[in-house]
């Protein structure tokens, strides 16, 4: 179990192919990264910066990735969260998940992401060539992360 | 107690964390909002809308009502936008 919070970038086929080699028994590895958009509604996005909270960031992440490991049989799992001033394209996310069967590896994986999204204390802002704009939580990712609730 | 502000809630105030003796009389979260709403303009800013708020005691998220008892840290910002 890895989390990682930076503002460096990070090779997802190294970071993931090292994990896999370590487990015992690995058969399905399902891996998300997450991208900064360059086109939202209101235009083209020059930058993305990203804050968080230091030291309660690394133990939600650490939190939701015990849950997932509870929920799932996992061989491995990793949380890579970049924060600080992003370009569009850029990495922003990267969540991996190591099982023997797939579909437990599928499902980790979307309960990781959809927990990210409503749990993890990270704010984006949005920089455009004319101002700024605080992204907002939405509903929709509150609907999302309800599915997993037990 | 030491206090953290993120996001608008930090631009508004103008800081990211700060010291403040705090009165005993302050029981709750939302004891704490009234308190700091008072401090100044962008205090109050950063406060008046409480459906876009939340709190961490600890760096545990907790809702507006809850006990300031036995809290070292109190951190204050709007949803969360990670992922």
């Amino acid at each position: 179990m890895t989390v990682k919070v930076q503002q460096a970038d990070f090779n997802a086929p190294e970071e993931v192919g090292a994990m896999y080699h370590r487990c015992e028994n690995p058969g399905a590895v399902v891996t998300f990264t997450g991208l900064v958009r360059g086109i939202e509604e209101r235009g083209k996005l020059e930058a993305l910066v990203l804050e968080h909270y230091p030291g309660m960031t690394e133990r939600q992440l650490e939190v939701v990735e015990t849950e997932a490991r509870k929920r799932w049989a996992l061989q491995d799992c990793l949380i890579i969260h970049r924060y600080g001033t992003l370009k569009p394209k850029e990495q922003i996310v990267l969540v991996a998940c190591i099982s023997t069967h797939r579909a437990d590896a599928f499902e980790a994986a979307s309960f990781l992401m959809d927990w990210l999204k409503t749990e993890a204390p990270f704010w984006k802002k949005e920089i455009y060539g004319d101002g700024t704009s605080w992204v907002e939580a939405k509903d929709s990712d509150k609907e999302k992360a309800k599915r997993w609730e037990t | 107690m030491k206090l953290f502000y993120f996001a608008w809630v930090r631009e508004r105030i103008g800081k990211s964390e700060e010291t403040l003796a705090l009165p005993e009389t302050l029981k709750t979260v939302s004891d704490l909002i009234t308190f700091l709403s008072e401090k100044d303009e962008g205090y109050f800013e950063a406060f008046k809308d409480q459906k876009r708020l939340r709190a961490a005691i600890d760096q545990t998220f907790v809702p507006l009502d809850h006990t300031l008892t036995g809290a070292t840290e109190v951190a204050f910002f709007p949803p969360v936008t990670g992922g």
